[in-house]
């Protein structure tokens, strides 16, 4: 029953995320879980995996691996899984690990399921858990043939420490040439200091909804009149109208304030998995069907524009009482 | 420029899943992806920056994808191309991407555009996989995208913040929801789309063995559906203009303020 788990990293760290979907492989019972660590002067982070139970960690260290981008891994990957037969291949959710594995499904006609919660063993097969349509209904999933690839939602698992050493293998690195045509010119690197929403008590955050960057002041006088920090959502961000440091979601912020208001945000997955750990969620929407309604403890069908402004006011009310 | 888009059609409104064939209730009204609108405003904008080229329309999809697509012609696209065949029917990433790859081959595109994730699937990988399949480079989430000499600049966001990427053409490239503002089609627009050229593709006319297809084609498959466990004592209120009292009082009642 062999495992192979993608440890993406970032700097001289193994993702946390990785490290969680290790954890969660060892906790599978396999004796032998492995991980694949590619980069440039990677070799090092074999030792973090140890520590979370991975008893192998292949090593793909090559200067052609330096930038972190899709195809040069599907080719180091697909070699190993065929080489080694390597049954199940675990990924946890990023950019980069959601391309790599639908890239490797389609190289290796090998089925993937992805968004999943869980992975359990059920009479003798793999079972993924996999909520789907919003979160509206919990899907089984399974595959009909291996390699099995599982592509697992953001913040499923935490790492666990268990201590221990890992055989570190060297793999090939031969690479495709339309693998390598994508190049990076400009690699993310951490934006500079923002406001830190991260250990914000109460968070108001805007979405599209919203209409325009001006009325993110709607937001802000919220925020401040209940003494919480502002979110935003992807949407908004990449268009510009606010800062990269308040994203909250999958490319963004993990956040759990005690509360949580949405303004004028659809609620997609990605958004949801930034924050669905808040105590208390309040969304105000004028789409009465907007998924962040499914998710919500306090749901408002109306118009931002309206609804938020009178509630800054009611709050300073209050407070000034 | 020659342009593809590959768009689909989903459920309109609340998508759910047939407990029957566990399979999704197609049975509605069919509606564009909506973020695939982004990406044939994108493939329009690049053609007529240049005032030269063609945008093409790739689906796959029950017959009811062709309002789709004329919905998309209305906006400005110039062809349709449509793979549909009752045995596509329950098809996965493996066998979704082989089809799509096949009318994909045929047109030749420089460019091949997706759009950030299907609304019913929410996967938000098909054209990392069609991309290995068509031996292209593939950059996903396109905040930004620019095309000159022969070569697209694409910005976009992972979990770090913002990368910078070259690709050279031919490329595939998903466009994230950010990147532009889908127009509406004019009354024209709407008018013209009924004798664009749209064009209808069995499986066997794309060369598909059947056995790549549907339900033998995928990889993987479902075994069971459940409910999630109820969210308890979830409100929702209209705004009859007491909302944000309502909200007032919820807060207080929890502490909160
Ligand atoms: C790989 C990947 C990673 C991603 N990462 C993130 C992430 O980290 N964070 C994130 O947020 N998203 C992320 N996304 C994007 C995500 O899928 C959605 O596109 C995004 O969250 C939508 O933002 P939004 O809710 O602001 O916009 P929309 O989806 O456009 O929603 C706007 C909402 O506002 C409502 N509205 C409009 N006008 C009003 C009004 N006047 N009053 C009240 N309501 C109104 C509308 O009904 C609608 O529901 C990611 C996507 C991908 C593929
Ligand atoms: N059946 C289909 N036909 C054509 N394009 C599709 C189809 N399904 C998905 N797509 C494209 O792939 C993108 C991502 O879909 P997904 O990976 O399923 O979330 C969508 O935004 C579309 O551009």
């Amino acid at each position: 029953m062999s495992m192979l788990v993608f440890l993406e990293h970032h700097g001289d760290e193994l993702l946390k995320g990785s490290l969680g979907v290790l954890s969660k492989a060892v906790a599978l019972g396999s004796a032998d879980v492995a991980g694949v660590v590619m980069g440039f002067g990677v070799r090092p982070l074999a030792e973090q995996a140890a520590k979370c139970g991975a008893v192998k960690v292949y090593v793909a260290d090559d200067a052609r691996l330096e930038a972190p981008l899709p195809q040069p891994r599907v080719d180091v990957l697909a070699r190993l899984i065929r080489e080694k037969g390597i049954e199940t291949v675990l990924f946890g959710n990023s950019v980069l690990a959601a391309d790599v594995a639908a890239g490797l499904a389609a190289r290796l006609e090998a089925g993937l399921n992805w968004d999943l919660a869980d992975l359990v063993r059920q009479d003798d097969r793999f079972v993924g858990k996999r909520p789907a349509l919003q979160d509206s209904v919990h899907v089984d999933v399974g595959w009909k043939s291996e390699p099995r690839i599982a592509l697992f939602r953001s913040g499923s698992f935490d790492p666990v420490e268990t201590g221990g050493s890992a055989d570190t293998e060297d793999v090939t690195v031969a690479l495709e040439d339309f693998s390598t045509s994508a190049r990076m010119v400009d690699q993310a690197h951490e934006e500079g200091e923002g406001p830190s929403i991260e250990d914000a008590a109460v968070i108001v955050a805007g979405g599209r909804g919203l209409g325009g960057p001006e009325n993110f002041t709607l937001v802000e006088e919220l925020a401040k009149a209940l003494g919480g920090a502002v979110g935003a959502t992807r949407a908004v961000v990449d268009a510009g109208w606010y800062p990269y440091s308040t994203q909250v979601g999958q490319t963004g912020k993990t956040v759990s304030p005690k509360l949580y208001i949405a303004c004028g945000i659809s609620g997609a997955i990605q958004h949801k998995v930034g924050m669905q750990s808040s105590g208390v969620i309040v969304a105000i929407n004028k789409d009465p069907n907007a998924p962040i309604f499914e998710f919500s403890d306090l749901g408002v069908v109306g118009d931002v524009h309206e609804v938020v402004p009178k509630l800054t006011e009611l709050v300073k009310a209050r407070k000034g009482s | 420029m020659k342009i593809a888009v590959c768009v689909k059609q989903v459920p309109e409104g609340n998508s759910r899943i047939d407990p029957g064939t566990k399979r999704l209730d197609r049975s509605g009204e069919g509606a564009l992806n909506g973020f695939d609108a982004n990406a044939v405003e994108e493939a329009l904008r690049l053609r007529d920056a240049t005032g030269e080229g063609e945008v093409v329309l790739v689906s796959l999809g029950p017959a009811k994808a062709q309002d789709v697509l004329r919905k998309a012609l209305a906006m400005g696209a110039d062809r349709a191309v449509h793979v549909s065949d009752e045995t596509a029917g329950g098809s996965d990433l493996v066998a979704t991407s082989y089809a799509l790859a096949k009318a994909l081959e045929r047109e030749g595109a420089d460019l091949i555009l997706f759009g950030q994730q299907a609304a019913d699937s929410d996967g938000a990988v098909l054209w990392a996989a069609v991309a290995d399949r068509l031996r292209l480079p593939v950059v996903s989430q396109a905040a930004e995208l620019t095309h000159a000499g022969g070569k697209l600049t694409i910005k976009r966001q992972t979990e770090f913040g913002y990368d910078v990427i070259e690709a050279p053409l031919p490329a595939v490239v998903a466009v994230s929801d950010a990147i532009n503002e889908p127009r509406y089609p004019s009354l024209k627009g709407i008018m013209g789309a009924k004798s664009k050229p749209q064009e209808t593709l069995s499986l066997a006319e794309l060369e598909i063995e059947p056995e790549r297809a549907g339900e033998p084609g995928s990889r993987t498959e479902v075994y069971a559906l459940s409910d999630p466990p109820a969210r308890a004592d979830s409100r929702k209120i209209d705004d009859d203009g007491n909302a944000a009292q309502a909200i007032l009082d919820f807060l207080a009642e929890k502490r909160l303020v």
